[in-house]
This record gives C-alpha cells, sequence and structure tokens, in this order.
C-alpha cells in the first residue's frame, strides 16, 4: 500500500503517531482488565485492533477539526488528544471526568479537542458531524468534521440519509467507516452481503475508498486526501478502514464464540499496526522503549486517580439538563 | 407424587412464550439484530444473548437476524402483519424507537384506523428499559408513557416471569400493535415458578400483588417489587398497603384501581419513567377526575426525575423510586390525610 506519508512525516510525527496507538492500546488492554475485576460499571467496547484508524485519520486533522465517534469511541477521543486521565474517570462514573460522570464510555466528549462524542446510537454521530461541518461552512471556518462509523451503523437510515445530504450540501466532512467485520454477533458478510460500504457513497457521488486499516499510513493518506478536499470545498468524501477488534464486541457480554477458531490469535500476530507500523516506520527499540514507559505510566496514574476520585455530587442529577430553566 | 416446582427466569419466560407461540401459530416470525446471533460469521451460530436465544434451532425458517435498520424492520413487521404473518421483532433498548418512531407512531398505530378497520396489524415489538445496569442516558429509558399516549398501540409492562409468559403469549395473539416492554434488571434478576402449559394473561387485568386496608400504592415493572418492600416496611409500623400491578399500561385497568382506592382512600404511584406527562400522573389524574370523594389525601407519585439517565453509578442509584422513597410518600399520604378516612 502507497506510504507516501511515511516518507514525508518527520521523526517526530512518527514518534508522535506511535504514542497515540501505543496510548490507545494500553488503555484499552488496562480497560479489559479493570472490567474483568468488576471495578469498573457500564457498557465499555474496546477499540484495541483498530488503533491505526483513529490515529491515522486524527493524524490528518488540525486544532479545529471536529470528530463525531462512536459507542466504541475511546481510541477516537485519546486520537484527538482528550486527556486519558479525565477519560477514565469517565468510565469510572467519577467527578472530574470528561462529562462529570454523567456520560460514562458511551458519551465521552471534549468539545475544546473538537470531540463531539461517543454514541449510544448508531450512526447516531453522522447527522451531528454533517451539522459541524455546516457550522464551519456557514460561519466561514476551515473547520473540517469527520464521522466515525462502523460497519453495522453502516446500515442505518441515517448515515445514508448523511451522505445524500452532505453531498448536496457540499459539506466539508468526512465519512470514515470502521469495517471490524461485526456488528454485535452478525458478520459483515451477511448483513452487508460482504459489500463495501465504499460502494455505497459512491452512488450519491461521492469519492470514497477502501483501505487496510491496520496500515497507519494508508489510513492516514487516504484521509489526508479526503480532508484536503474537504478543506478546500471539494465537498464530502468516505474512507473505509478494515481493521478487526481484538476484544469482544463489549466486556464481560461477548465469548465471541461466533468468530472462527483461532481468529483473534491471528489478528494479534498478524494484523497488529502497532507491529507494522513500528516496522514500516523503522522506529528503534529505545525509541518505541521511551515511549511505552511513559504512557504506561501514564494508565497507571489515570486508573490510580480514577479509583481515589469521588463520585459526582448527588445535587448533579439535576444540573445540565437545561441552560435555564 | 408432585412434580418439583420448575423455576424460571424473566428472560426463560419470554423464551418458552415465543416457543410456544411459534409452535403453535406458524404464521409467528421473530427477527431483529442478533435474534440468531453469529450469521454471518465462521463461527457457530446461536450468540443471541436475549429471550430469541436457541428459537432458531427449533425453527430455522422462523428466526431472522437483522442488518441495524430499526426503520426498515419494524417498519416490515407493519406491513407482514397487515399481510398474514405476526411478527414479533425486537427493538434491543427501547431507546432505539427513537431511529424507527415513524413506523410505531405513523404506521402500526394508525394504519388499521385510517383504511377503516379494513387491516389488522397483529405484531410485537419487544424492547428493554430502565434503569440499573450502567448504560447511560441512551440506553436506560423508561418510555412506556409515550407509547401509551398513542391510540392503536397496546403497551404491556410485565414484573414477574409468570406474568411474562402469559402477557407475551397475549400479545402475540392480540390483532394490535403491541410494544412489550422488558425490565433489563428483571431478565436475570427475577425467577418464579412458571407453568410449562401455554397460557395467557388478559390484556387489561391488573393483578392485586398484596392486600392491605390503609393505602393503595399502583407499581409498574421492576417498582412492582420495591412496592412490595416498601409495604413489608409499612406493616412493621402496622401500616397495610395495598398493591396493585397493572401489568399492561394500554389498555389499562382502571376499574381495580378504584376499587381499591374506595377500600383505602389514598393512593400512590410509582413509576420509574419521567414525570411529566407520564403513567403515574395519567393514572392520578383518572383517580382525581373518577374517585376525587373517595380520596382522603392527595395523591402522591413517586417517580424518577425530569433528566436524562446519569451513568455514574452514584447518581443513577439515586435516580428511580426505591422502598425507601414510596414510604417517604406513603406516610406523607397518611400524614396529609383528612380526618374522614380515620
Ligand atoms: C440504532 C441502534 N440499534 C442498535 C444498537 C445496538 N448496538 C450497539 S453496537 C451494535 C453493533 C454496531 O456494529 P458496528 O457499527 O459495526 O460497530 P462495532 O461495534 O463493530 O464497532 C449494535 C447493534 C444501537 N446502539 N443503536
Ligand atoms: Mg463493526
Amino acid at each position: 500500500m502507497a506510504t507516501e506519508s511515511a516518507g514525508s512525516l518527520g521523526r517526530e510525527e512518527l514518534i508522535e503517531a506511535y504514542r497515540v496507538m501505543r496510548t490507545i492500546r494500553a488503555f484499552e488492554e488496562r480497560v479489559h482488565t479493570e472490567f474483568a475485576s468488576g471495578e469498573l460499571p457500564g457498557a465499555v467496547h474496546l477499540y484495541a485492533g483498530q488503533e491505526a484508524v483513529a490515529a491515522g485519520v486524527c493524524g490528518a486533522l488540525v486544532e479545529g477539526d471536529y470528530i463525531a465517534s462512536t459507542h466504541r469511541g475511546h481510541g477516537h477521543a485519546i486520537a484527538k488528544g482528550c486527556d486519558i486521565g479525565a477519560m477514565m474517570r469517565e468510565l469510572y462514573g467519577k467527578a472530574g471526568g470528561s462529562c462529570n460522570g454523567k456520560g460514562g464510555s458511551m458519551h465521552i466528549a471534549d468539545f475544546e479537542r473538537g470531540m463531539l462524542g461517543a454514541n449510544g446510537v448508531a450512526a447516531g454521530g453522522a447527522p451531528l458531524a454533517c451539522g459541524s461541518a455546516l457550522s464551519a461552512k456557514v460561519l466561514g471556518k476551515s473547520h473540517v468534521s469527520v464521522a466515525f462509523v462502523g460497519d453495522g451503523a453502516a446500515n442505518q437510515g441515517s448515515f445514508s440519509e448523511s451522505l445524500n445530504l452532505a453531498t448536496v450540501w457540499q459539506l466539508p466532512v468526512v465519512f470514515v467507516v470502521e469495517d471490524n467485520f461485526y456488528a454485535q454477533a452478525t458478520g459483515t458478510r451477511y448483513h452487508l452481503r460482504g459489500l463495501d460500504v465504499a460502494r455505497r457513497a459512491e452512488a450519491f457521488g461521492m469519492p470514497a475508498v477502501t483501505v487496510d486499516g491496520t496500515d497507519y499510513f494508508a489510513v492516514r493518506d487516504a484521509a489526508a486526501t479526503a480532508v484536503e478536499r474537504a478543506r478546500s470545498g471539494g465537498g464530502p468524501s468516505l474512507v473505509e478502514c478494515k481493521a478487526g477488534r481484538f476484544f469482544g464486541h463489549m466486556e464481560g457480554f461477548d465469548q465471541q464464540g461466533y468468530r472462527g477458531a483461532g481468529e483473534v490469535d491471528r489478528l494479534r500476530a498478524e494484523q497488529d499496526c502497532l507491529v507494522k507500523f513500528v516496522t514500516a516506520a523503522g522506529l528503534s527499540t529505545s525509541e518505541t522503549a521511551d515511549v511505552d514507559v511513559t504512557v504506561d505510566a501514564a494508565v497507571e496514574v489515570a486508573v490510580a486517580e480514577a479509583k481515589a476520585a469521588p463520585s459526582p455530587e448527588l445535587t448533579e442529577l439535576l444540573t445540565d439538563v437545561y441552560v435555564s430553566y | 407424587m408432585t412434580q418439583p416446582q420448575r423455576v424460571l427466569s424473566y428472560l426463560e419466560a419470554l423464551n418458552e412464550a415465543l416457543a410456544q407461540e411459534m409452535a403453535a401459530d406458524p404464521s409467528v416470525v421473530v427477527f431483529g439484530e442478533d435474534n440468531i446471533g453469529g450469521t454471518g460469521c465462521d463461527g457457530t451460530l446461536g450468540h443471541a444473548w436475549g429471550p430469541t436465544r436457541g428459537l432458531h434451532n427449533q425453527f430455522p425458517d422462523k428466526v431472522f437476524d437483522a442488518p441495524i435498520t430499526e426503520a426498515a424492520f419494524v417498519g416490515a413487521a407493519v406491513g407482514a402483519a397487515a399481510t398474514g404473518l405476526r411478527p414479533v421483532a425486537d427493538l434491543l433498548f427501547v431507546d432505539f424507537a427513537g431511529v424507527c418512531f415513524d413506523q410505531i407512531l405513523n404506521q402500526a398505530a394508525k394504519l388499521r384506523y385510517m383504511v377503516g378497520g379494513k387491516a389488522k396489524v397483529p405484531m410485537v415489538l419487544r424492547a428493554m428499559w430502565g434503569t440499573g445496569m450502567r448504560r447511560g442516558a441512551q440506553h436506560s429509558q423508561a418510555l412506556y408513557s409515550m407509547f401509551t399516549h398513542i391510540p392503536g398501540l397496546k403497551v404491556v409492562a410485565p414484573s414477574n416471569p409468570v406474568d411474562a409468559k402469559g402477557l407475551m403469549a397475549s400479545a402475540i395473539q392480540d390483532d394490535d400493535p403491541v410494544i412489550f416492554f422488558e425490565h433489563k434488571l428483571l431478565y436475570f434478576g427475577s425467577r418464579g415458578v412458571v407453568p410449562e402449559e401455554r397460557y395467557t394473561i388478559p390484556l387489561g387485568e391488573a393483578k392485586v400483588v398484596r392486600e392491605g386496608g390503609d393505602v393503595t400504592i399502583v407499581a409498574i415493572g421492576r417498582m412492582v417489587n420495591e412496592a412490595l418492600a416498601a409495604a413489608e416496611q409499612l406493616a412493621a409500623d402496622g401500616v397495610e398497603a395495598e398493591v396493585i400491578d397493572p401489568r399492561t399500561l394500554s389498555p389499562f385497568d382502571f376499574d381495580a384501581v378504584y376499587t381499591s382506592v374506595e377500600k383505602t382512600s389514598r393512593l400512590v404511584v410509582v413509576d420509574e419513567s419521567n414525570p411529566r406527562c407520564s403513567i403515574a400522573t395519567d393514572i392520578a389524574g383518572n383517580v382525581a377526575e373518577n374517585r376525587f370523594s373517595a380520596l382522603s389525601s392527595a395523591v402522591r407519585t413517586v417517580t424518577s426525575p425530569h433528566a436524562p439517565v446519569p451513568f455514574s453509578p452514584a447518581l443513577e442509584d439515586a435516580f428511580p423510586p426505591n422502598a425507601g422513597k414510596i414510604v417517604d410518600a406513603v406516610r406523607s399520604t397518611l400524614a396529609a390525610s383528612l380526618s374522614k378516612a380515620s
């Protein structure tokens, strides 16, 4: 696959990309064990395996750009620069969480970072990204909006309607479809008839490409092209990224018997985006080790602080329902 | 010799109702996301986690997995119901009614009326509801009041396995569209002795689950257990509460409530949904309008607050009604009673 950006990215950018992906991986692996120990509440959907998509896409964005995420949103949030301490507190439902504990994993948001929110409703973010793109267009700003959507969520009417609206209004939006081959326990071979979602974009007259979602550089190049098109007034695009998830659909819920024997082991052994990246980027062992140590320590601190943090005050039940009432 | 009594969970009772109705009537079909579980994958089938689990083994041609297309498959249930099938469609969380509301509000509910009675829509829409699982604002709502508001829909919310089975059978056999509310904490948390044979419980028939002469408590779904716990606490102080489980919200057995209020003169309604324009205010309003003279005290409602459901366990635990809040409401209605009741 094209590695245009492998050549054009400087050492610091490569290390930063590694740091982002490695942070997502460490965060998710840790959340997995925390959940298994019974300490962590809620519906938690892990992103491990798909890191190159969030990192590659957000790597092509600049400050002020927006993303609308999904129920599997930790990776998007981290790649967009959200604080993992606040995220971890949010996962534990604690005061000082990204949403002061009111949202949880499925609703992490940080508007200052352009992270418009994870979403509990399949494809719920696609129309929202059209909206933030409309804001930029009407307000004369150069901001681009990205909607992340799963393969399963791509079957929602709101997703098709968003593709249509974005082309008709020529919105500066990029739809990033993350095909991880499953919607819960239903395979894409069935629910998409094995066809690429990119073909649907073409039906709306929208440029679309399909890339290997475990290849950071492939994702980043495709995203950069789509983002540049949007920023320069060329309208919406779709980037479809294929990358399997390392964990079940949702923590504590999924025995994964629907997956083929050895599938996850093979994914981890052969399709690990981090391993591929280190090789392709030519990062040295000392370069990665420096990042690893810092990242692991930061995740450790995030968990310890989240556990120690107080719960929100009960008066919070009735705040934020309205601005004024 | 008597058979050992068979205990089922709420989830298993629903599964049995679906299986028995499918076996009895070949027009019953079941579909929704992961209702089989595993379609289009390399592993095994049978990964539905809810009440449809395993049905495909017995009825391979009658159970379907659906893509995430609620607007299409709920609408398809309406069309299929009007043309010879009895579909049982699965919304998973009732919150997802948001993406297919037109099919419920404007198609299912209105078709029969609009065509002058020339069609019927014998479908069931199953939906999980309620707080308590740390699922946050978009996966925890108690939206039955909204559906009860709509003429043409029937609304069922069982509180235990025996009712769940009998009401599901009635819902499937009913010729009108029924929204069937399954509380997510009851699936495994509510267990009981359930008859093995096929049976029905009529829609629109409330059940007095505890008798008492001092106050009537009407409670819905999971709140029935909270009301019973409250009644036990009150009994320790010599207050006898009568607890009524309406079981179906549309149609609603107002007579059962009126009869009880005539006896007790006091009413507390316990409803997990938000307080405004709710089933609680509906029951309170009807009693005020039709049995005002029987009341010795103002009707109290115990509901969740006018806010979305919070994620944080500390906040979520404080959100819905519970036995303590019910006891407080009963005490306040007793304290405020006019002398005529004593
Ligand atoms: C409208 C709607 N229907 C159903 C669900 C329940 N649900 C949550 S995640 C999910 C599967 C989503 O699959 P996909 O979009 O491929 O994302 P992935 O989980 O694979 O990241 C489903 C069906 C939902 N959240 N919203
Ligand atoms: Mg998927």
